[in-house]
């Protein structure tokens, strides 16, 4: 499966100031009957949107028609937990394409990365800024530039840059993907199966 | 040039190719599979008219949505039945093994791995679920993957992977009267967070880490991801040997001697350098119990829950939305809660040990009247040799019942769910809000913790009972 190309991406954002956001969070355990990769979006985050009776829970930002955006910007250490791909298939089913954080789990940043959802790292302060800022202005956009690595608030002349790997920044900027890259590679890995018996 | 960790020298000889300012290929001796996060996998496979590459290398069982009643009877839960069949038509169209419902190998993938033989010192091991970091304690370099990386190893037998950097823990010391191998990681993710381990591996090292069966040191390996560390791993010893020699799938005769030899390199050269490096004393910990909502948030049974003066600011707003969820005050003592639900099971504390920390404690006594508990073999291999030594016997006439092997009310995904705002002590894993069924509240602890609650009905240190 390829995935889609990212290389700019202008939006307003959803923020989410939590810290320690788990997988079980993102998708609950007992969505994950499927045996698809779509749909999982209308679950995210279903124990913080809805309360048992399936009514909206008024205070989450998600049902909070203020925000709104294909950014989520979310607290530290961001996705951790189980290593369930549905976490990251359901962020981007929802239609977000990057979350931005001061931390993100190792699993999570690397199903985010082989979905075309981009992991941005900034670090806790220019996190607190962003925070401060989406609030003040539900409608700030934020602009996240993969080619130039950087993270920025047009209108407010505030930016941070951010790191990536430099293979999974081809594969983000081309829409590559890891599978396309082994099986290219085959001979290769037959080789190594006979060099150590 | 510095020498090598036993990290470095199993992962360094699975390297296929070095992609220049990127990760590593690297190959998989052996990929376990279950119903839950395979589906897509094989379906990308199709998608592309491959088949498993090394379908030898792939072992397949179902455990994270299976019933633990009535195991023989047709799954009830339509989507449930339909992911387990699923897996059983994938297995069968790729030539995959598959230890299915009533299959005598069939449990969780984490337990039946090791009981079978099939976990070996110096094996690279993945799996679709984070707790694959539990073979580790063989001195093997397991980690959890996604689903698209699933699909890489099933099609190509290798994923791409940057090298973790590695980190060293160490206990010295002797541990406490009641003191297990669960209280030892607990105490160490509280110690470190649960993003202290992100972007390590993590060996563990020392004394008392030495001192415990290969049971033990599967639990604290099986929750190195709880620190946020891809793996956590303990270099093999005569323990290890002890415990893999005559099971199902290891080498036998000559060949188990040879492989010993082979499996006597996996240490540490002596000047061997790690990008980080931690001491605890044994002696400093005591049977540790979560009162959170993530598992560094615990402490000893007879400790409190911090106050929020002792916070960094930043974390003020989850700590109350965790305090809230758990219906728990900050700076209160934990000992004395009283408890509704007993959970016994999962990869971290389903296996025989586990089972018969329990029966031996509560032999003799009985279930506090409000407990529900569920005892859940890891595997039906468990539940056989449970069987055998007559554990069921002496749980019933305490007052407790043996189910069927599955991951059960670790993640709730069947039936066995802990019902919204009760209060449940578990030998599981993550104490995640509703982790464990929508709206239950978690509380991590040991097996034997959870005897001592079992029967008392409330948190109770098990120290001075035993």
């Amino acid at each position: 499966m390829a995935i889609e190309k990212f290389q700019k991406l202008l939006s307003t954002a959803v923020p989410l100031p939590i810290e320690n956001v788990d997988t079980d969070q993102i998708i609950p355990a007992r969505f994950l009957k499927a045996t698809t990769r779509e749909g999982f979006g209308e679950n995210l985050f279903r124990d913080w949107k809805f309360d048992k009776a399936g009514n909206p829970r008024e205070d989450f930002v998600l049902n909070n028609d203020k925000y709104h955006g294909s950014i989520l910007v979310a607290g530290k250490n961001f996705g951790s937990g189980s290593s369930r791909e549905h976490a990251a298939w359901a962020i981007y089913d929802y239609g977000f394409r990057a979350v931005v954080s001061s931390f993100f789990a190792d699993i999570f940043k690397n199903n985010s990365l082989n979905n075309g959802l981009l992991p941005v790292q900034v670090t806790d302060s220019f996190l607190a800024g962003l925070f401060k800022e989406i609030e003040g202005d539900p409608n700030t956009r934020i602009e996240i530039n993969l080619i130039e690595q950087v993270i920025r608030i047009p209108a407010k002349d505030i930016s941070e840059k951010f790191d990536i790997n430099p293979y999974k920044k081809e594969c983000l900027l081309n829409g590559y993907t890891d599978i396309d890259y082994l099986i290219s590679i085959m001979d290769r890995i037959e080789e190594f199966e006979r060099n150590r018996t | 040039m510095a020498g090598k960790t036993l990290f470095d020298k199993v992962w360094d000889a699975h390297v296929v190719q070095e992609i220049p300012k990127g990760p590593g290929v690297v190959y998989i001796d052996k990929h376990l599979i279950h119903e839950v996060t395979s589906p897509q996998a094989f379906a990308g496979l199709d998608a592309r008219g491959l088949k498993v590459f090394r379908p030898r290398n792939t072992v397949a069982t179902v455990d994270h949505n299976v019933p633990t009643v009535n195991q023989e009877l047709s799954i009830k839960d339509e989507l449930s039945r339909f992911q387990v069949n699923k897996l059983s038509e994938n297995c069968r169209n790729h030539g995959v093994d598959l230890y299915g419902l009533n299959h005598p190998y069939q449990g969780i993938v984490h337990v039946i791995g090791p009981e079978l033989g099939i976990t070996q010192p110096g094996m690279t091991i993945v799996c679709g679920d984070s707790h694959t970091s539990t073979h580790g304690a063989f001195g093997s370099v397991a980690f959890g993957i996604g689903t698209s990386e699933v699909e890489m190893v099933l099609a190509t037998q290798c994923i791409l992977q940057p090298k973790p950097k590695k980190m060293r823990i160490n206990i010295e010391g002797k541990l406490h009267k009641g003191v297990r191998a669960k209280d030892i990681i607990l105490y160490i993710i509280s110690r470190i967070s649960t993003s202290g381990g992100t972007g390590y591996f993590i060996e563990y090292a020392g004394s008392a880490i030495r001192s415990l069966s290969m049971e033990g040191r599967m639990t604290i390996c099986n929750m190195s991801i709880e620190s946020g560390a891809r793996g956590g791993l303990i270099a093999p010893d005569e323990v290890t040997y002890d415990y893999l020699r005559g099971r199902e799938f290891a080498p036998s005769g000559t060949d188990f001697d040879k492989a010993v030899e082979q499996w006597e390199a996996l240490k540490n050269d002596p000047d061997a350098v790690f990008d980080k490096e931690l001491h605890f004393a044994a002696e400093d910990i005591r049977p540790m119990i979560t009162y959170g909502t993530n598992p560094g948030m615990g402490t000893m049974i007879r400790g409190s829950i911090p106050g929020e003066e002792e916070l960094e600011i930043e974390s003020i707003n989850s700590f109350r939305k965790s305090m809230q969820y758990m219906d728990f005050r900050p700076g209160a003592k934990i000992e004395g809660t009283p408890v509704d639900y007993v959970f016994v099971g999962s990869c971290t504390n389903g296996r025989i040990e586990d089972l018969r920390e329990f029966a031996n404690f509560v032999k003799g006594k009985k279930r506090a009247s409000n407990i529900t508990a569920w005892i859940v073999p890891g595997s039906k291999q468990v539940e056989k040799q449970a069987l055998e030594e007559g554990l069921d016997k002496v749980l019933e006439a305490a007052g407790f019942e043996l189910r069927q092997p599955g991951c059960s009310a670790c993640l709730a995904m069947n039936d066995d769910k802990i019902p919204e705002g009760k209060l449940a002590v578990s030998t599981s894993n993550r104490n995640f809000e509703g982790r464990q069924g929508p709206g239950s509240r978690t509380m991590l602890v040991s097996p034997l913790t959870a005897a001592a609650v079992a029967v008392t009905g409330k948190v109770t240190d098990p120290s001075e009972m035993i």
